[in-house]
């Protein structure tokens, strides 16, 4: 598009490029077995040099999906706004940053300019309160948000999560959260900067260092929202009132907690009733059930919402000594090299593989399936992804039930559906 | 860069029903590995338009008494999900040029408006009141005036909403930002020297 228009990127030195939704996660040796794919990869590598963008290859190390490598490399900033050609972009917002998910058009207006036009958006104070039960991660507090505010509640808002959960979790905990703002409807969303914040960029490669370090964290602090400052919303959850979540449906919103019923058509409002029938349908549920106990085809534990270290370590300290059921077929994808890498050091890798689940490549893999990884016919799978729509995981009558890394791990190793709580006798742990 | 000015679109309707109908819906992800978007109007709705076999299933875009629609009127929250422009061009390079729903997801109004395609928003009621004049008469045109907000339909009125700056640019000819945007050169450059991370400071 710039180069019909012969324009160049403005701002080549701020601007970064990875490869991740094409890429496969099994076998990386080009070419690729798909030649679009293959062609995708060569022309974004010869407009990089074409531009001098900053890309991060297949072979630099430090390959991965965009958003844990904007995190890891330290160009995720507070007070920076990003914008990126992917709507989970709004996982940067964990560093107090402004991060927007944008379409092809924009990502040239981008490039040309270094700028976006947008209308102001709305800010709804977030504040979940509260001690977390055991079993209970950062994934459940989003998927809890969602299905009480509606998949739609968040249009024309930014949403600001605050309150003593998101003040005790760590960086991980929050790009979880900060991810799936935009399956609420969310344009945007954020947590204020802090000393997790600070302890977390310190000393990463594009971090300010020295002096310039000290003047960045001072200015980063007085960005943080005032104590008493005006939003247009405020909505308060208590942090007891969450349970391990899992969706039934075909949007992130059609959630239930694993010892609840899914929905019964007939009580829900008119309005509803539509929908209600038409995911039932998909999912091959039926109104009233318990999720729990259902049969599981496919576990893939992996993308940008459930991907980095700590949702690793935490699985392996459960899963180990377990064996996945030999019918599920079970993945584990590192969100990026530096992840996979940190892993093997670990030998958590090692956990992985003795438990039956394949150890792969990063990429975004089965979250979307524009790459080899795929459901086949009406495969259900239980994934820590962050999407349930019908189709999303590769094939149109493919069905997915979105959760937690953990609970991910209970149904590969029970094959159905589980509460990993019960399973593991899940005690209170530290994870995405 | 001089664009037409869209004061309205006029065309025949086609009612597709249905509340968050995400971007993955209306082009699965497989068919966006491509590096251009030409070619995407044949995969609009694929999954839902085709079984897995390739054969038509029943649905609106599959019906002839539809075929040559223009106009799409859907339920809310319509483009829900990926930010991928791929859904607002495969509906525009089908041969859509306006949608009408009860509400838009942001990014996806935002991928369309800038195409040129406007999407404007009516009330639940007059959606189904449209959607069942189209069912008696599948050749009735409808008219959405911009300027004016209002949709027409054989001798029947309805409110279609736009917020002010998509109905500007549209009507103004700039519903494609870049040529404003870099026309802010300047103020681009001000604000940079400005902004200590980008001043290295």
């Amino acid at each position: 598009m710039l180069r019909d228009m012969s324009l160049r990127v403005r701002m080549p030195e701020r601007t970064f490029a990875t490869v991740d939704h094409i890429v496969p996660t099994d076998k990386r040796v080009e070419p690729f077995d798909d030649p679009l794919a293959d062609a995708m990869i060569k022309e974004l590598r010869n407009n990089c040099v074409e531009h001098s963008i900053t890309y991060f290859d297949l072979d630099s190390g430090r390959q991965g999906i965009v958003h844990m490598v904007g995190p890891e490399q330290g160009i995720t900033q507070p007070g920076t706004t990003i914008a990126c050609g992917d709507s989970h972009t709004s996982t940067h917002g964990a560093f107090g940053a402004i991060a927007f998910g944008i379409g092809t058009s924009q990502v040239r207006d981008v490039l040309a300019t270094q700028t976006l036009a947008m209308s102001k958006l709305k800010v709804r104070r977030i504040n979940v309160d509260g001690e977390l039960g055991p079993g209970v991660y950062a994934k459940d507090v989003i998927l809890h948000i969602i299905r009480t505010l509606g998949v739609k509640g968040g249009l024309g808002y930014a949403y600001e999560y605050g309150g003593d959960v998101f003040d005790r979790m760590s960086m991980e905990e929050r790009m979880t959260v900060c991810n799936m703002s935009i399956e609420g409807g969310a344009r945007c969303g954020y947590v204020n900067p802090d000393q997790t914040t600070f302890a977390y960029l310190e000393g990463r490669p594009y971090a300010p260092t020295g002096e310039a370090w000290q003047s960045a964290v001072e200015r980063w602090r007085s960005i943080a929202s005032d104590p008493g400052c005006h939003y247009d919303d405020v909505v308060d959850i208590r942090a007891e009132d969450i349970a391990p979540t899992v969706t039934w449906g075909i949007n992130p919103g059609q959630a239930i907690s694993i010892d609840e019923q899914i929905p019964i058509v007939e009580d829900a409002p008119e309005s509803d009733k539509d929908s209600l029938t038409e995911a039932l349908n998909h999912m091959k549920l039926t109104s009233g059930q318990s999720i729990k106990g259902e049969k599981i085809d496919v576990a893939f534990l992996g993308s940008c919402t459930n991907a980095r270290l700590s949702d690793f370590v935490e699985v392996a300290k459960y899963l180990k000594g377990h064996k996945v059921d030999p019918k599920v077929h079970a993945i584990a994808v590192p969100g990026s090299q530096i992840v996979k890498l940190q892993c093997e050091e670990l030998k958590i890798d090692q956990v992985f593989k003795d438990a039956g689940f394949e150890w792969r490549d990063a990429g975004c893999s089965m979250c979307l399936a524009m790459n080899p990884d795929k459901l086949i016919g009406d495969q259900l799978c239980a994934s820590s992804s962050n999407r349930n729509f019908k189709g999303r995981q590769g094939s149109p009558t493919g069905r997915t039930v979105l959760m937690s890394p953990v609970m991910v791990a209970a149904a590969a190793v029970t094959g159905m559906i589980s509460d990993a709580r019960e399973v593991f006798g899940v005690s209170k742990g530290v994870m995405a | 860069m001089a664009l037409e000015a869209i004061a309205g679109v006029r065309g025949k309707g086609v009612y597709v029903p249905g509340d968050d109908i995400d971007t993955d819906r209306i082009i699965p992800a497989r068919f966006m590995k491509c590096v251009t978007f030409e070619g995407l109007g044949e995969y609009l709705f694929y999954d839902v338009c085709h079984h897995e076999d390739g054969s038509a299933k029943a649905h609106p875009l599959n019906d002839e008494r539809y075929a040559g629609a223009t106009i799409l009127l859907t339920g809310s929250n319509f483009g829900s999900g990926s930010s991928r422009e791929h859904a607002p061009q495969a509906l525009y390079r089908h041969g859509f040029r306006a949608v009408i729903a009860e509400s838009f997801a942001e990014i996806f109004f935002g991928n369309s408006i800038t195409l040129g395609m406007p999407c404007v928003t009516a009330e639940k009621g007059a959606i189904a009141e449209i959607a069942s004049l189209l069912e008696k008469d599948p050749d009735l045109v409808i008219e959405i005036d911009i300027a004016k907000g209002v949709i027409a339909v054989a001798d029947k009125h309805f409110e279609a909403k736009l917020p002010a700056s998509a109905q500007t640019a549209l009507l103004r000819g700039r519903w494609d930002p870049l040529a404003e945007l870099l026309e802010g050169e300047e103020a681009i450059t001000t604000t940079a020297a400005r902004l200590p991370y980008l001043a290295g400071k």
